[in-house]
């Protein structure tokens, strides 16, 4: 039985000039000019066997660190053409994953890892290519970290790829319904079209990764908190923000561009405290699949895909049975006739805010504990949930439900049906623009002037 | 801290041809935006067709560099066409979602490692700039001390300001004639136009596709400049930056994109250059632990995002705009 394991590499590569080697030795980070992730890194140490260290030469080189779920990843070859294509070399990498290549000087170069000479049982993630541009100047040690994920060579039949997929395609379309039920809750009671709705994704995510890892917590513990601040996030931003807006009667579209500049705000904002980098909880990070039967499930993945269902049926069942649901969905329905009945809309805005927020919190908090945590997570995810959302039918739960399984199902599905595995996202847009296509209302929204 | 260089730094990206790529940008955005009221969030897309229609006959089919010109200038109009037909019936909020979707998934495909072939993936493709770089006639950059241009933008500046004077002065014109009054009228009341017996759909498409063309030639220019086109310079942000600077000149007037351009880069440049110097060296201006040299440079899109919020909610009409010729009232 073929294990899948998603693992990741970090690759670092950087150049050196000899005397800013020392530098990094030190530990000592040093800015340049582009957002790079500067991280200390074990240098070869001179006391090593040559082939755990390979020498370090004295004019400029590449150094490229191979990692796998933080373990080296040895007998890996690398080569590094310059920008014209010309060949430089290769090198392979020693048991502390590190490969050397020297370079004539600064410029750009392409690192190429070759895929054959990767260990049993690891390739390349697809998403990412297993080429690299690097620019390298020679003005100090320029340190770039990227991931490169890689997964079990898949040598299992098609059933067994299948049931992974859709193991897969179940969990991440749960985390999609999560954020597409906040999208269509606050779109419901108030009309706005949210573009900030990919950060209130991140700032989950964040929150879980600093109370994590900044404070100590627990990851579970990390996960809740994270999904009140959220909320009380929510709370702030309908007092602060949109309420005040709609008090003074800014249109639907001028919101839909301020929530624009909202996002733009804040991503920079998270990137400001936050970093470029890609990090991980303290937890959880690494979980092989068991098998169970024909099924391949890390325990993480369970739990997610369980915190998933209950919490979207506590919220599905909550909306259809208590006075507020019954609120949330009058106002959505009509606004003006549900205040000339007596109810605060307001208080159902805000409450619609603060749910909405909360659940987008909660899978932000998912995707950190699923995958990792980056400033740009909730982004990346922003046009898949829009996608889901609009398939259902914007406003509707159910149909914000719907659509995110679907979309969960065809964007990991997908690639075992022909679809490129790097672009797999594309196929949930283009389902996007062709239900606009053909029922702009969605599977499951009511019939009204959409055009 | 040196003010004078900051000014320089400032000065000459906002005459440069960085300026120049979001003016273009914008200017189309105006006939999409500014005119018709069609929120067009997918300007980033039309731009990279352009540049990818440039590049690929050049690079990976061989073929001259004017057929890589009208392949540039074709291709906006063929994205236009087919984003037209499903998505200008659509009310304004799934249009914006739809037009973003297809940026976005042109970028992806871009991108990809399948189609590395034709389109470099990542690393995007080069080496289709040369008769374009040939055609220098500078001998050398220019150095008026508060403005510095290289020889090789000081070319780009030219033929990118002549490009865009005539894509205004086309705007002018065509929308003080009868069939821009029509776009107007469809952007202040689609009903109306529709019961005098124009055909909307017919006018929203021909502005889509002009906005497009110009949103295209924002890509070529882009392309020409940088001599290579990589799929990460067309992501979200450039749509939504022509934005910002579509607002802060003035939606619905001819030069509101082009001083909206200009003064959003002069900003942009400005406060980085500012930021770096307050964080670099021995004794920094701003203490290490409150902001990074790294840091300093995110200051500059925080403020990009909030001068966005706040414009639209204090002064959608920008500089010289007009507050009832925006279009954002209705839905």
């Amino acid at each position: 039985m073929a294990r899948r394991l998603v693992a990741l590499a970090v690759l670092l590569v950087f150049l050196l000039l000899p005397t800013a080697a020392q530098a990094v030795a030190e530990g000592r980070t040093t800015a340049a000019g582009t957002p790079v992730a500067a991280e200390p890194t074990d240098e070869p140490s001179p006391t090593e066997s040559e082939s755990a260290a390979p020498t370090v030469p004295d004019g400029p080189y590449l150094s490229v660190r191979l990692l796998d779920e933080g373990e080296p990843v040895p007998g890996v070859t690398i080569s590094a053409t310059d920008a014209d294509g010309g060949e430089l070399g290769s090198a392979e990498t020693a048991d502390n994953g590190i490969a050397i290549i020297e370079i004539p000087g600064s410029g750009t170069y392409t690192v190429e890892l070759d895929e054959e000479t990767l260990p049993d049982g690891i390739a390349l993630d697809d998403e990412t290519g297993n080429t690299r541009e690097v620019r390298a100047p020679l003005n100090g040690p320029n340190i770039v970290v990227y991931n490169i994920g890689t997964q079990a060579a898949d040598t299992a039949g098609f059933g067994f790829q299948l049931s992974a997929a859709l193991v897969s395609g179940l969990k991440f379309g749960l985390i999609t319904a999560l954020a597409a039920l906040g999208l269509s809750l606050i779109f419901g009671t108030t009309g706005l079209t949210n573009f900030s709705h990919g950060e209130l994704i991140t700032f989950g995510g964040l929150m879980t990764w600093v109370f994590n890892v900044s404070f100590g917590l627990p990851v579970i513990v990390a996960g809740l908190l994270a999904m009140v601040f959220a909320a009380g996030f929510g709370w702030v931003q309908e007092r602060g923000l949109w309420r005040p807006l709609r008090k003074r009667g800014t249109g639907l579209i001028a919101m839909m561009i301020v929530s624009i500049g909202f996002a733009l705000f804040l991503r920079y904002l998270f990137q400001y405290f936050f970093g470029p980098q890609t990090k991980s909880l303290s937890q959880y990070t690494t979980q092989q699949r068991q098998t169970y039967g024909p099924i391949a499930i890390a325990d993480k993945e369970i739990v997610i895909i369980l915190v998933g269902i209950v919490v979207i049926a506590v919220t599905c069942i909550a909306l259809m049975k208590t006075r507020l649901g019954k609120a949330m969905r009058a106002v959505s329905d009509n606004p003006p006739l549900a205040a000339s009945s007596g109810m605060r809309v307001d208080g159902v805005v805000a409450a619609a805010w603060i749910l909405g927020t909360a659940l987008s919190g909660l899978a932000g908090a998912l995707l950190a504990v699923n995958s990792q945590v980056n400033f740009l997570m909730g982004f990346k995810l922003l046009l898949l949930v829009f996608a889901a959302v609009t398939l259902g039918g914007l406003g509707t739960i159910w149909g914000a439900l719907l659509g995110s399984m679907v979309i969960g199902f065809m964007v990991e599905v997908g690639p075992l049906f022909g679809v490129p595995s790097s672009i797999k996202e594309v196929g949930a847009l283009v389902v996007l623009i062709l239900v606009l296509l053909i029922r702009p209302q969605g599977i499951l929204g009511r019939r009204q002037r959409v055009g | 801290m040196d003010l004078f260089e900051i000014l320089r730094a400032a000065l000459s990206q906002a005459l440069g041809p960085q300026a120049i790529v979001l003016a273009l940008a914008a200017i189309g955005l105006n006939v999409h935006f500014g005119y018709t009221g069609l929120l067009n969030f997918g300007q980033a897309g039309f731009m990279s067709v352009a540049a990818y229609g440039l590049a690929v006959p050049i690079v990976i089919m061989d073929l001259p560099f004017v057929a890589g010109l009208v392949m540039a200038l074709l291709m906006p109009v063929v994205l236009a066409v087919v984003l037209g037909f499903p998505t200008l019936r659509l009310r304004a909020d799934y249009l914006a979602i739809a037009t973003i979707a297809t940026a976005e998934i042109l970028r992806l495909v871009f991108g990809s490692v399948e189609m590395r072939d034709i389109f470099g993936g990542s690393n995007g493709l080069t080496g289709y700039a040369r008769p374009f770089q040939d055609l220098n006639p500078y001998g050398s950059g220019i150095d008026l001390g508060i403005f510095a241009l290289s020889r090789n933008d000081l070319w780009a500046a030219t033929v990118g300001w002549i490009l865009v004077a005539l894509c205004s002065l086309l705007v002018w014109a065509l929308m003080r004639s009868p069939w821009g009054r029509v776009l107007r009228s469809i952007r202040e009341d689609e009903q109306a136009v529709r019961s005098l017996g124009k055909n909307v759909f017919a006018y929203k498409m021909q502005a889509l596709v002009l906005g497009g063309v110009f949103g295209g030639l924002a890509g070529l220019f882009l392309a020409l400049r940088q001599a290579s086109v990589v799929p990460s310079d067309y992501g979200t942000n450039i749509t939504f930056f022509a934005y910002t600077a579509l607002l802060i000149g003035g939606a619905a007037r001819v030069l509101g994109p082009v001083v909206g351009a200009i003064i959003f880069w002069f900003l942009l440049s400005g406060l980085g250059a500012l930021f770096s110097q307050a964080t670099s060296g021995a004794n920094p201006l701003i203490p290490e632990v409150i902001m990074s040299n790294q840091q300093a440079s995110l200051v500059r899109f925080i403020l990009v995002g909030l001068a966005l919020m706040l414009l639209m909610i204090f002064r959608p009409q920008g500089i010289f705009g007009d507050r009832r010729e925006i279009a954002i009232d209705g839905r």
